[in-house]
């Protein structure tokens, strides 16, 4: 199945780089962004444009490890290694970075990363409950808000916070909407397209006009699921994926999976349902209800993070999922200890077959997850 | 009556069963460096060994990591389903199928029909395999089977290293030390056993246990896993057709 609005965000990315190019000679401000617990609502009170930066590929690795250790994940080796050697384009255009404490190689690498540009760091708390992990988190936000205020020399305003809440959260419910079209058995996208989608999607400059055609791609995949137009048939094997983000230039497991004859129906991870499950509260102070809906994140670097498992419990009942697979990057020691504990409690809830797969960005070991992918997949058939 | 083949293509060993409800026949050569041309040999092997042409044969079914490369085969299965099938059809009982290949090793959990519950393998490199095995028989300049006789009775050196190209640093440095050849090969045998145990705390193992793969041809490693895991094994009587037979069971099943 394609359809020409997915060519639309094929091209999404490349036209990112000309707007964003026309919005800083008009005065613009951008500001790069790595990781889901940065806030964007804040940039965008700010009237800067927040921006996804590169990091899901392994051209750049090996400019990365004359500095950085081998045995660090990949993500973090890319992102840096995007940096270093200046082939982010959207990396070039940000006046600052916002960076978070999220493990132990995020942030020193992020220490090395500063002397590039100018980057506020958001230190994080290692928990989520408790009144003080929040107190501690808002202030954190708040420092966060303050350093753009003084950075962009603006004045962020409440109402200016609100109406970016207002912007973000619909762009959480289109994508959501769009993400649930994996519901639908079988569903009318591949995995490889959805990912494609979800990644581009965040490059778009305008947030108006994203929400507009993830809003048109949604409509039209339910008009191509009732005439029955679908890659996939009922009996494809419907995989739930977790773990480490993913994104174009990391998605080998996915293009496997797909290729294996399998079908990924649900991207639990950062840039996909972690990042839309839930809304900021409008209703109320508005720092505060992004502090409490940012540190909700069930994020691996939480200790507990009892909400990863419960979301991917309930995730994996509504997209009817056969199959779950854990997605660990090598060096990721987070996810991949806490793959343990989930393989566990998603077998003794549901007997739920579950596949740990644990690689990095090269193509070295194609054919040997092949055969564990293929295996997951002859199994839950 | 029908009759299906089962080809299996590993890393080291290319295998084929012939199969029409029981084993007709089998045959087994090196894989080389031309895994298409080794498949296409072996069945030309087992067929005459049954004295059937290649028109007799119903299904051929293709497994192991060479099943891409052939491209004379009705299908296509993973080697862990058909080392599940393989063992079950040996051994009925089976609940637990231990595999050391050439280069993986795996445990798989096996259902009550047959089919897979759940299984892990070892990472992408070569830490506890066959050709784990077969470095380090190298450095000590011995055959598995004389690996195996050394290893049994004797205390074994504490080898830190999975990684075969870091192991084989650490006995070299042992042998510099004047440490046993013994000692070595039995420290050797012991790692493989360490790495069958962080596999079976993933992937428990359940009575009965069928172990397979090359690695099992040597009895006094099979003791010494067995005795060191605190479980008793079914060791085929060619252990290294499992995944050829399972594959051809599957063919017969399907026909």
């Amino acid at each position: 199945m394609k359809t020409n609005l997915l060519d639309e965000f094929e091209d999404l990315r490349t036209n990112s780089v000309t707007s964003l190019s026309k919005a800083k000679e008009n005065g613009k401000k951008v500001a790069g962004m790595y990781c889901l617990y940065s806030p964007s609502e804040i940039i965008l009170a700010a009237g800067a444009i927040p921006i996804p930066l590169c990091g899901t590929r392994q051209d750049p690795i090996a400019v990365a490890e004359k500095v950085l250790p081998r045995n660090l994940c990949p993500l973090i080796k890319s992102s840096y290694g995007f940096a270093a050697s200046g082939t982010c384009p959207y990396f070039n255009f940000s006046d600052i970075l916002i960076a978070e404490t999220t493990c132990d190689g995020k942030k020193k690498m992020y220490e090395l990363l500063s002397q590039y540009k100018p980057l506020h760091l958001l230190q994080l708390p290692q928990k989520q409950d408790g009144e003080e992990a929040l107190r501690y988190w808002l202030g954190e936000v708040n420092q966060m808000k303050e350093r753009l205020e003084r950075e962009f020399a603006v004045t962020i305003t409440d109402q200016d916070l609100r109406n970016a809440i207002r912007l973000v959260n619909e762009e959480r419910r289109s994508l959501k909407d769009l993400l649930d079209v994996g519901k639908l058995k079988p569903s009318p996208l591949s995995g490889m397209d959805l990912l494609m989608v979800i990644y581009n999607r965040g490059f778009c400059t305008d947030k108006k006009e994203v929400v507009q055609i993830v809003d048109r791609l949604t409509s039209e995949l339910h008009e191509l699921y009732k005439r029955g137009v679908t890659p996939f048939n009922i009996k494809t094997p419907r995989i739930l994926l977790t773990g480490v983000p993913v994104g174009i230039g990391s998605h080998k497991v996915v293009q496997i999976i797909e290729e294996c004859g399998g079908n990924v129906v649900c991207f639990e991870s950062c840039g996909a349902y972690k990042a839309v499950y839930e809304h900021v509260n409008e209703d109320q102070e508005p720092l505060l209800a992004i502090a409490e809906k940012y540190l909700r994140t069930p994020c691996s670097c939480m200790s507990p993070n009892a909400s990863r498992f419960e979301l991917i419990e309930k995730l994996a009942d509504e997209f009817n999922v056969d199959g779950i697979m854990d997605l660990t990057w090598q060096g990721c020691h987070t996810y991949n200890i806490e793959s343990y504990s989930l393989k566990n409690y998603l077998q003794e809830k549901k007997r739920r077959p579950f596949l740990q797969i644990e690689t990095d960005y090269s193509e070295s070991d194609i054919e040997q997850l092949k055969v564990r992918i293929e295996a997951f997949l002859e199994m839950i058939s | 009556m029908v009759i299906t083949a089962g080809i299996d293509v590993g890393s080291t060993a290319t295998k084929a069963v012939i199969f029409d409800g029981t084993i007709r026949s089998m045959a087994m050569i090196p894989t080389g460096w031309n895994p298409k041309e080794a498949g296409r040999n072996v069945f030309r092997e087992a067929l005459n060994n049954a004295g059937l042409q290649e028109r007799d044969v119903d299904n051929v079914v293709g497994t192991g990591y060479g099943r891409i490369s052939l491209s004379f085969i009705d299908k296509k299965v993973t080697e862990i389903t058909c080392h599940a099938k393989g063992a079950k059809f040996l051994f009925p009982q089976t609940r637990t199928v231990i595999d050391i290949g050439g280069q993986d090793s795996k445990v798989i959990a096996v259902a009550d029909d047959g089919s897979v519950a759940d299984f892990i393998m070892n990472d992408k490199c070569a830490a506890g395999t066959g050709r784990f095995l077969q470095v380090m028989t190298g450095i000590l300049d011995i055959t598995l089977d004389e690996l195996g006789q050394m290893a049994s009775g004797n205390e074994p050196v504490s080898l830190n290293s999975m990684c075969t190209v870091f192991a084989e640093s650490e006995i070299i440095g042992f042998l510099a030390q004047g440490v046993t050849k013994a000692s070595i090969a039995s420290g050797i045998v012991q790692t493989i056993a360490k790495k069958l145990i962080s596999l079976t705390s993933r992937v428990p193992c359940l009575d009965e246990i069928t172990f397979s793969g090359g690695v099992a041809n040597n009895p006094e490693i099979c003791t010494i896993l067995s005795s060191t895991l605190g479980f008793k094994f079914n060791i085929p009587k060619n252990p290294q057709i499992v995944g050829a037979l399972g594959a051809a069971v599957m063919g017969f099943i399907q026909s």
